[in-house]
């Protein structure tokens, strides 16, 4: 961990995007000053109100869009277009409908292994198809699957490339709560075992606490930045059913919601002086239960005044 | 008994029963119009009986010579008696060859022009100004100028056809390709896949049913446009047979062909309706 810190797997300096304003006049900065670090097989999630740029910056790391300021560095390289090395789980699962799941699993694996025979590619797919739990509906197009079987395909098909960071924007949006939570479970499987670096944007904070290992907490725009960074201290192995038992549960959740339902409004002050450094606040659980256990390296900063007592009496 | 017939039998007995409508109507509009002239008379005898004022009717087949003249012609379709008399599977024939030399041939560069169009909106905006004021022209208006430049009456037909089947597959090519989800285009794209892979794996089945609705319009307008061709031009063919049946003034078989085009439009039109549903997918 400390050596991670020194060299963080993604960090991401002074990020800025605009956009022409619709009217003419001068160009909409959507979000600027956006920093944050991301190291090698943490799981991080982004939350805000709608618009505040999320998926801009996911597309950003993904080399699919371009900022209008700032730097992606992943590895020690800067991103400069989409690669191999980010997979992408879309929203919309982006499956191409006239394949059926087996080819749209075998043609990622087969741009990320041309070499590799049929033989091959097909053993590969079938591995993150079954590990999605999905054999036996391999042949089917993906008309003929329910959403959250989709989806899945989509986690298989980025798994199976076996990137180095998986980007995953509102990937269980559209799924019912029960789907959604068969599907969290998975996926916490999965990166447990592959020790994954994930980048999620969420609406839900339940499952920003159940998947994450950091959430971050992004301002109203325009002007949005990264106002907080929440650790998030619950113990993995981590189970939907018995995780709002834990001491850390409630303050975390507390403090997420308070933040989207109010915080994130008073950030607007930053508009007025948009060329104001940012350093977002970090929230650490650990700090207010035990203030004297386990400061982590990234508790450098100073914790919100006064919040700890807000907390303590809603929890 | 009525409630459990299922509705395609229903629309087939519908069928039938139009057909006996049409049938009865005919032979009602062929009856000679002398009441003395006995039914099965020899129809020139029948004309000439009539007299001047019943003529057009009289000389009109009869649903029953029709049918004599289908059988005869469609026994015996690969004859070949000279310049002006050859079988009705000959005549087609050499409409189908034109027809299909003239589509392909405009398949070849308007599919490759209309992914380069909808690829990129600077060669659309460029391509634009021409496309739009060539696709409104008859494309008989182009016959002279065809004659003139190459000289042999068949090419010129082939060309006329090239130029009507060019402009349905090059605009739907072009919309097709321009209106691929960007999804798959971002999912390829994350996945590093080769120009070259994009277009044959993803694009191209993306763009797939959109590019096969442009062909079948074009093979539709060309079936059409064939006729008139050929009419122009003669020697050989359906249009030509036509027109020479009409100079013959033999109606029956000016019927009997304009039968045999509708039915060869619509076998060439279920072609691309059946590949239309191969290529076609459900998002
Ligand atoms: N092509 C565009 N032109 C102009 N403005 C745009 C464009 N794309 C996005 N925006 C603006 O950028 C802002 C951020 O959009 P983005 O999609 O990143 O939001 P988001 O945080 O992902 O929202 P949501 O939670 O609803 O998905 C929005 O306010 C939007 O209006
Ligand atoms: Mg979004």
């Amino acid at each position: 961990m400390t050596n991670s810190t020194i060299h963080p797997f993604l960090q991401v300096e002074h990020l800025a995007r605009a956009y022409p304003s619709p009217t003419g006049g001068d160009a909409v900065t959507v979000f600027d000053h956006v920093n944050f670090r991301i190291h090698k097989g943490e799981f991080v999630c982004v939350t805000g109100h709608s618009g505040c740029g999320k998926s801009t910056i996911l597309n950003i790391l993904a080399g699919l869009d371009t900022a209008s300021a700032g730097n992606v560095f992943m590895d020690g390289r800067e991103v400069a277009g989409p690669s191999l090395d980010r997979g992408v789980i879309f929203q919309s699962h982006a499956l191409m409908p006239w394949l059926s799941v087996l080819e749209n699993v075998a043609f990622a694996v087969k741009s990320r292994w041309p070499s590799w025979n049929k033989h091959k590619v097909h053993d590969h797919a079938m591995r993150y198809i079954e590990l999605v739990g999905l054999k036996g509906a391999e042949h089917k197009k993906p008309s003929q699957l329910s959403g959250g079987m989709k989806q899945r395909v989509g986690i298989a098909r980025a798994f199976s490339i076996e990137p180095k960071m998986l980007l995953m924007d509102e990937p269980f949006g559209a799924l019912d709560a029960l789907t959604r939570g068969v599907i969290q479970e998975e996926l916490l499987k999965i990166c447990a075992e592959t020790q994954q670096t994930v980048f999620m944007i969420t609406h839900d904070v339940d499952e920003a606490i159940l998947l994450s290992d950091k959430i971050m907490l992004m301002s109203n725009g325009p002007h949005a930045r990264i106002a907080e960074i929440v650790n998030n201290t619950l113990p993995r192995p981590r189970e939907r059913s018995a995780i709002h038992r834990e001491p850390h549960y409630y303050p975390i959740r507390n403090h997420l919601v308070d933040f989207l339902v109010s915080r994130s409004k008073q950030f607007g002050a930053l508009r007025d002086a948009p060329d104001a450094p940012s350093s977002p606040t970090v929230f650490d659980p650990a700090d207010l239960v035990e203030p004297a256990a386990s400061a982590e390296p990234e508790t450098l900063h100073t914790p919100p005044v006064g919040k700890p007592h807000i907390h303590l009496v809603n929890a | 008994m009525k409630t459990r017939l299922s509705l395609g039998q229903k629309s087939a007995l519908l069928s039938l029963a139009l057909f006996g409508v049409i049938l009865l109507v005919w032979q009602l509009a062929t009856l000679p119009a002398a009441p003395t002239v006995a039914a099965g008379v020899d129809p020139e005898y029948a004309a000439l009986m009539g007299g001047g004022t019943s003529n057009a009717a009289s000389s009109f087949p009869t649903p029953a010579a029709m049918a004599q003249t289908v059988w005869e012609k469609l026994s015996d379709p690969f004859y070949d008696n000279g310049p002006n008399d050859k079988g009705i599977g000959i005549q087609l024939a050499y409409s189908m060859a034109r027809v299909l030399a003239g589509f392909f041939m405009a398949a070849a560069v308007a599919i490759p022009l209309g992914f380069a169009i909808g690829n990129s909106r600077m060669v659309y905006q460029a391509i634009d100004p021409y496309v739009q004021v060539l696709k409104p022209i008859s494309p008989l208006a182009w016959m002279p100028l065809a004659l003139y430049t190459i000289k042999d009456a068949s090419a010129s037909s082939i060309f006329v056809i090239f130029i009507c089947s060019l402009w349905p597959m090059l605009i739907n090519t072009a919309h097709g390709v321009a209106n691929v989800r960007k999804d798959w285009l971002d999912v390829s794209r994350t996945l590093e896949v080769n120009p070259l892979r994009l277009a044959f794996r993803v694009i191209l089945p993306a763009a797939a049913p959109t590019i096969l609705t442009g062909m079948r319009i074009s093979m539709g307008i060309a079936w059409l446009v064939i006729v008139a061709a050929e009419m122009l031009v003669g020697g050989t063919g359906i249009g030509y047979f036509v027109w020479n049946e009409w100079n013959n003034l033999s109606l029956t078989n000016v019927l009997f062909a304009i039968l045999m085009i509708g039915v060869v439009g619509m076998a060439l039109d279920s072609i691309f309706g059946v590949l239309g549903k191969r290529v076609a997918y459900q998002e």
